[in-house]
């Protein structure tokens, strides 16, 4: 899958959880999910489990841990799926 | 004496999601017109339920869209707390109320809502996937959707109430209970502003029991609008229903201060149970409680058996109608053509069980503000242990205009548990 296209899906996944005061173009590669997008602690157990079904993996406890930015889940995706 | 009473305590808001109308004018129209809410249910019908009839809201996407973002509809499957979303921001939209800023809650306004069980569908959901040993997918809504307090947790965040934030159950009293504990607040001066009300999911997993103790009518499956029968010698017990009311209870002073409008007062009430003693038992009421519960409320508001106009009763269409107004008028020491005008809406919106009182509550509230009382559908003749109590004159079949000062209304609910709560037209 070409970067270019993961991250698209990725920025769809993400999009949902904005805050209604958090406009769709905040979300760039080096956002925070929680502190820069302010997205709800709660809704990064959902992030994660969008990406599961969209991109066909299983994330275990350390990947979510080290799902902090947009970036970070491209990383993750992308080991996963190579 | 009810020395402990500081303020006086009014209504100044209402929302409703009742089985025949969503919204309080579409309600009231409802009302007057005796709209059944009572359908075909095809679930229920798919499921071998014997009573495959329901009193289920018709909520709209448009309205799920008005009252919901899209990220708060993403599995949002807990019927009830729908319901009870909907008809509380209703409630606090009404009222005049405006929601708290971004930094401060409301420390004076607090929520009792109550339900019985939340969720049903949700947890049903949940509980096959953890059976499946899949339970990280439940996802972050599954809490929220299947305890108790969801309800009063989701609308407090909404709204930014900062008082006591609870959710009461007491079966079919549980509305008519955060009535009156709300009322209580108030009057006692912990709180200005109290969000009450409560709600109840639709659906097989909520009403499944009932239907195995063969308490719910089977025979007008094909004739869903005559299924609920209350008073009438031909009651075959309650068709289920469910949905929300919401009300904005809140002192005087303050009301007057905001110069909000003003549904009515709300005078006393009382909350009893019977203890499973005497002819009382987990599903039938204790006579003497029910009594005592009656009378107590009337103390409570300094009110005398006499100066009650109306009534609306619990009557769920089941053979203890009768027994409920004989507990009536031995209690109010009144029979015959002497005995309070009685009605219950039940006939077109079903028993809403634990969103019974509320939804009622709000009905019997636009009684007293249009002096109207909303007529009995369905009964073919009076159950003639209620009529050679009371004159048929006393239980209209249609509405009727009347000039209403004083109203009582009560819950009497599963587990022996009684409330009764005593509304006045708000005069200065």
């Amino acid at each position: 899958m070409q970067e270019k296209e993961m991250e698209q899906q990725l920025f769809k996944i993400v999009k949902v959880y904005l805050p209604q005061d958090v406009d769709s173009t905040a979300i760039q590669l080096d956002s925070h999910l929680m502190q820069d997008l302010g997205i709800n602690s709660a809704h990064l157990v959902d992030i994660a489990l969008d990406v599961e079904d969209e991109f066909d993996i299983i994330l275990n406890e350390k990947d979510m841990e080290e799902m902090q930015t947009v970036k970070d889940a491209i990383q993750i995706i992308k080991a996963k799926t190579a | 004496m009810n020395t402990y009473k500081k303020n006086r305590v009014v209504i100044t808001g209402m929302g409703i999601v009742a089985p025949n109308a969503i919204g309080v004018s579409a309600f009231a129209k409802a009302l007057q017109e005796q709209t059944s809410g009572i359908r075909f249910d095809p679930q229920l019908a798919d499921l071998n339920f014997g009573c495959q009839v329901s009193g289920t809201p018709q909520i709209t996407e448009e309205i799920l869209s008005e009252n919901f973002t899209k990220l708060q509809l993403r599995g949002l499957k807990a019927t009830g707390l729908v319901y009870g979303v909907i008809a509380g921001k209703e409630a606090f939209k009404d009222a005049g109320l405006e929601i708290a800023g971004p930094q401060e809650s409301m420390s004076d306004m607090g929520i009792i809502f109550g339900t019985g069980q939340s969720g049903g569908h949700k947890f049903r959901e949940a509980i096959l996937l953890i059976d499946e040993k899949k339970v990280r997918r439940l996802g972050s809504t599954s809490v929220i959707q299947t305890m108790t307090s969801g309800i009063s947790a989701w609308l407090a965040g909404e709204l930014g109430c900062g008082n006591m934030v609870t959710s009461n159950s007491s079966a079919c009293c549980t509305g008519t209970e955060a009535f009156l504990m709300g009322y209580e607040r108030i009057a006692t001066g912990k709180a200005t502003q109290m969000l009450v009300g409560s709600t109840s999911d639709s659906g097989p997993y909520i009403w499944g029991g009932f239907d195995a103790m063969r308490i719910l009518p089977t025979k007008y499956n094909e004739a869903p609008e005559k299924a609920s029968r209350p008073l009438s010698s031909d009651a075959a017990g309650f068709v289920p229903g469910s949905g929300a009311g919401a009300f904005i209870l809140e002192s005087l002073d303050s009301a007057l201060k905001r110069g909000t409008k003003i549904y009515g007062e709300v005078i006393g009430g009382a909350l009893n149970s019977g203890g499973h003693r005497a002819d009382g038992s987990m599903t039938a009421p204790n006579g003497q409680a029910v009594q005592d519960c009656i009378k107590l409320a009337l103390k409570d508001a300094l009110v005398k058996p006499q100066e009650i106009d109306a009534i609306n009763g619990h009557l769920t269409a089941t053979s203890k109608d009768a027994f409920e107004i004989k507990n009536w008028s031995v209690a109010l020491n009144r029979k015959g053509e002497n005995f309070p005008l009685i009605n219950t809406f039940k006939s077109y919106v079903g028993h809403c069980l634990a969103a019974a009182g509320s939804i009622e509550l709000v009905g019997t509230v636009l009684q007293l503000k249009n002096n109207i009382v909303y007529g009995n559908s369905n009964i073919k003749s009076l159950h003639p242990d209620i009529s050679v109590r009371v004159d048929a004159s006393t239980i209209p079949l249609k509405s009727v205009k009347r000039d209403l000062k004083i109203i009582a209304k009560a819950s009497f609910g599963f587990g022996d548990v009684n409330a009764c709560v005593i509304l006045k037209k708000y005069t200065v």
